[in-house]
């Protein structure tokens, strides 16, 4: 069960905290804190992984803890601890306050917290509706010996992670909020070789409040997708670096987006000084074919959800209109430090982290070219249907890794390559979007940043690239 | 509770639920770290963490384990039931069992363990370290990444074989990247990294100094043409590139298919006879070693190539048993064990006759790429393929003059470049990820924007 048995004088989940969290916001505005924000986690987590034939792992864990944050004018002191008694969570605020050396004789008011706001009541049900780890096992027996295709299919592996996390989260504005979140991801990946030649490929699928999906995951359509990625890639040469046009693949292609420009559109950037667009509100910064939004609300997608963990409910906040930047992505600090309204994007991977701003759904919306258009408007370039992973420099500079791709000859796709690394810069990128896509489409993926990792949906249509720096051999 | 009474309420607690054969591990820390902006502290942090790994074999001697932060008493017993009930899905096919060196005695250095100095004492060292680098250089208009950090743990295994270890430590760690700005020119940044087994050990000068170096040295940038480059990788960025492929040497990864190497690899010729690789966690330069693995195995020095041929590789116990050798203290605990080196040194063996002793990184005078540091190791290295393609930041150096690489990166296949090292220069240096000369690798693709 998830909500633990605790005994008094202590947080206990599924019941009324309010005394115990008013007592600590008391103690903490006391002794001169501006703002005092409880967030209080339990959860009960499962991973399964499947290689070749066999379970090979099986890994449950659980776990609680409280994460304590007080505000004195713009800075901020974070106290985490495992100790749920009122002890333990005295103890962790006089710590922050102690941290904080506060000596001013200024009180804010405190006046209790507000009505309980419960979305945790429909959930409470999850956790006796997903899937049991027989179930689960079943499954991945299954995928993986659906990849078994071939004999040049030397590895397959496929993996399944839940996570239920239930939270309380409570603060001296009278936030008081209580949660339950479900999220579930499966994987398959494998190994192609024949003699010297090797490839890989993978798919991962994901989902948020929605016990039942992995019952619904098509483990057929995802094998035979991997397998036929590992065996176009097998043979592949390694592409030819240089400057070129590029295509990118919708779903996961969005995670350019993510890592090159969502991430300086958060507030976390603006704080340290390393976004070029902290001054470019309503100007453009991209090519007029692109808007682009980031939302928790889309029903499912792995990166919705509820409540953000500073107790707002998520807006949907278009960043980008017609190239032209609109908003940026805020949390509580990120609203303090640079005057960015909030959007319910204040976000961590457990108590352990402060909030910060963080993306949660975010993509490029859907144009209206086809797929082939963008291709047929090309006559030598690259193709790049799935991406791997990728990472941002401190100025802006990024580097994708193309997992599967195939050279463009006039307007036709060609031949598959190796070895592509995507090299740019999202201000010089941005406005070389020329062409969206009608085919938007969304994957899951972790993000990892300030605040720990987080679920995330990614995502766009097919986009073209008018240039962009290929690196190879 | 302590790492003994833990120990006991684990024991008494699989007792009433009648299992036999148990082990866990465990880590206790307490945690303290700040963050400045512009000489006000931006964020405080302290924690206090446990985290506790029990595995349990079922009567068919099958594994199952559990993860858990709560170590109350009805949280152990949940941890026990859960990891029971895991059991029922053990591995059949790879039985796992007790390390049989987990009664060995243990190599525990004097670890120079330190006390806390405090939330204030580390914000004012930051702030002042802060001012220092700003004022170190006009273009340097902000520290945007930067901490302080103090962190004071115990790590503990015990089985119910009788096994009983533990050590604790204390380790500093400062970071600062400065971001440096000039007129119609594009930011660069860099900065550096120091640990140590407290604050009063890490040079905050030399931190200051290093990352105020580094990030103004790539003021003054150009592209690079793509094209193959004779290569020097810093000590640093090899170590980078030996640990990103360490699945070569990893039994582990041989038995799941994912590594370049095989079950009779020991023996191939890999590179250069002048090159020797140890793994070696106990170094004494190692300020995060450990003396026992997951596994409660003793960590110790091991030969991974010797003279170019690679010499062993790392195990658990598992992997160790299938191998037909003993473990080499390189277990992680978990439902499926993992294995990973500790601390990397890289050397110049004995036979060396063969390299290109001119190349000299203060000294060459030919054209050559500089590899300072590689970047985005997680989604430009492909492990399982042996190939790579990496952002860098780095120099090119032509007829005598360095000049800081904009944008580029380096690709090649991780056999091709060991083949290819041309020299290793004398000097090792200590990085935080281990030790290491620079190293000439002939001919790797560089990617530039020109």
């Amino acid at each position: 069960m998830l909500s633990s048995q605790i005994k008094s004088n202590e947080i206990v989940f599924g019941s009324c905290n309010k005394d115990l969290l008013e007592e600590i916001i008391f103690y903490g505005i006391g002794l001169g804190a501006d703002f005092v924000e409880i967030f209080i986690e339990n959860t009960d987590n499962s991973n399964v992984l499947a290689e070749e034939d066999f379970i090979t792992s099986v890994s449950p864990s659980f776990g609680r803890g409280a994460g304590i944050r007080i505000f004195k004018e713009k800075k901020d002191g974070f106290v985490s601890t495992n100790d749920l008694t009122k002890h333990g969570l005295m103890r962790s605020i006089s710590q922050a306050i102690e941290m904080l050396d506060i000596t001013d004789n200024k009180r804010e008011v405190f006046n209790g917290l507000n009505k309980h706001r419960d979305y945790s009541l429909p959930k409470k049900k999850w956790i006796n509706e997903v899937p049991s780890i027989h179930e689960i096992s079943e499954k991945l027996l299954v995928s993986t010996k659906s990849l078994k295709k071939n004999n040049k299919i030397i590895t397959r592996k496929g993996s399944y992670s839940r996570n239920l996390q239930e939270v309380i989260i409570a603060s001296s504005d009278g936030t008081y909020v209580s949660d339950i979140r479900l999220h579930q991801t499966v994987g398959l990946n494998v190994i192609a070789s024949d003699t010297q030649y090797r490839s890989s490929g993978s798919r991962r699928f994901g989902s948020s409040g929605m016990p039942n999906e992995f019952r619904l995951w098509d483990h057929e359509k995802a094998a035979n997708d991997v397998f036929e990625s590992s065996m176009n890639m097998l043979y592949a040469d390694y592409v030819d670096a240089g400057q070129m046009p590029v295509v990118l693949a919708n779903k996961f292609g969005g995670v350019i987006f993510h890592e090159a420009c969502g991430h300086l559109l958060e507030t976390t950037q603006i704080e340290r000084g390393t976004t070029p667009f902290e001054n470019k509100l309503n100007k453009q910064i991209a090519h007029e074919s692109v808007t682009a939004i980031d939302e928790g609300i889309s029903e499912g997608s792995f990166g919705s959800l509820s409540v953000d963990d500073e107790g707002m409910e998520p807006e949907k906040s278009v960043l980008i209109k017609d190239g032209i930047l609109k908003k940026f992505i805020s949390d509580r600090a990120g609203e303090l430090r640079t005057g960015h309204k909030r959007t319910g994007s204040g976000r961590r991977q457990n108590y352990s982290f402060a909030a910060a701003s963080r993306m949660r759904n975010t993509y490029i919306a859907k144009g209206e070219h086809s797929k082939e258009d963008l291709i047929n408007s090309i006559s030598e370039g690259l193709y790049c249907k799935s991406m791997g992973g990728g990472s941002v420099g401190a100025t802006g500079q990024f580097n994708f890794a193309v997992e599967e791709g195939y050279l463009i000859k006039n307007g036709k796709l060609t031949s598959p390559v190796k070895g592509a690394t995507l090299i740019g810069d999202a201000k010089e990128v941005m406005p070389k979007i020329s062409m969206c896509g009608d085919d938007l489409e969304l994957a899951p993926g972790f993000c990892g940043s300030i605040s720990g990792s987080v679920n995330v949906t990614v995502g766009q249509p097919h986009i073209k690239v008018d240039s962009i720096t290929v690196g190879g051999r | 509770m302590n790492s003994k009474e833990i120990t006991t309420q684990i024991s008494e607690a699989a007792d009433s639920l009648n299992l036999k054969k148990w082990d866990y591990g465990a880590s206790f820390s307490n945690d303290h770290s700040v963050q400045v902006d512009k000489g006000e502290a931006k964020q405080l942090k302290a924690s206090q963490k446990q985290i506790l790994t029990i595995r349990v074999w079922n009567k068919s001697n099958l594994v199952g384990i559990t993860t858990t932060s709560d170590i109350s008493e009805s949280g152990i017993k949940k941890a026990l039931n859960q990891a029971n009930i895991a059991s029922d899905f053990g591995n059949k096919n790879e039985i796992t069992e007790f390390s049989p060196l987990a009664k060995d005695p243990i190599e525990v250095k004097d670890t120079k363990k330190r006390n806390p100095v405090g939330i204030k004492k580390l914000l004012t060292l930051l702030r002042e370290a802060e001012v220092k680098l700003l004022e170190s250089h006009e273009s340097i208009k902000s520290v945007p990444y930067n901490g302080l950090s103090e962190s004071f743990y115990e790590r503990v295994y015990a089985n119910s074989d009788g096994a009983f270890r533990s050590y604790t430590k204390s380790q500093a760690a400062l970071y600062l990247y400065a971001r440096a700005e000039e007129k119609n020119k594009k930011p660069r940044s860099s900065g550096s990294v120091k640990l140590g087994y407290g604050v009063e050990d890490i040079d905050i000068e030399s931190c200051i100094k290093d990352a105020s170096n580094k990030t103004i040295s790539h003021l003054n940038y150009s592209s690079i043409k793509t094209d193959k480059y004779l290569i020097c990788f810093s000590p640093e960025s090899f170590l980078t590139i030996i640990n990103a492929f360490s699945s070569m040497f990893n039994a582990r990864s041989i038995l799941d298919g994912v590594s370049l190497s095989n079950k009779n690899s020991i023996g191939e010729k890999l590179s250069t006879e002048a090159l020797n690789i140890y793994d070696d966690g106990l170094h004494e330069k190692n300020i995060s070693s450990s003396p026992f693995d997951g596994e409660g195995t003793p960590t110790k020095r091991l030969c991974l190539i010797n003279k170019g041929r690679l010499e062993n590789f790392i195990h658990s116990e598992s992997t160790a048993r299938i191998f037909k050798t003993i473990p080499t203290g390189h277990a992680g605990l978990g439902s499926k064990v993992s294995v990973s080196p500790d601390w990397i040194v890289v050397e110049k063996s004995k036979k060396n006759s063969d390299l290109k002793t001119s190349l000299d990184h203060s000294s060459y005078d030919g054209e050559f790429v500089y590899i300072e540091e590689l970047n985005a190791i997680h989604a430009g290295v492909k492990a399982s393929q042996g190939s790579f393609s990496l952002p860098f930041d780095g120099w090119l150096y032509k007829n005598g003059k360095k000049i800081s690489i904009e944008s580029a990166t380096v690709a090649g296949d991780i056999k091709y470049l060991l083949k290819n090292i041309v020299n290793i220069e004398s000097n090792q240096e200590v990085t935080t990820s281990g030790i290491s000369p620079h190293i000439w690798v002939d001919e790797l693709s560089i990617t530039g924007d020109s």
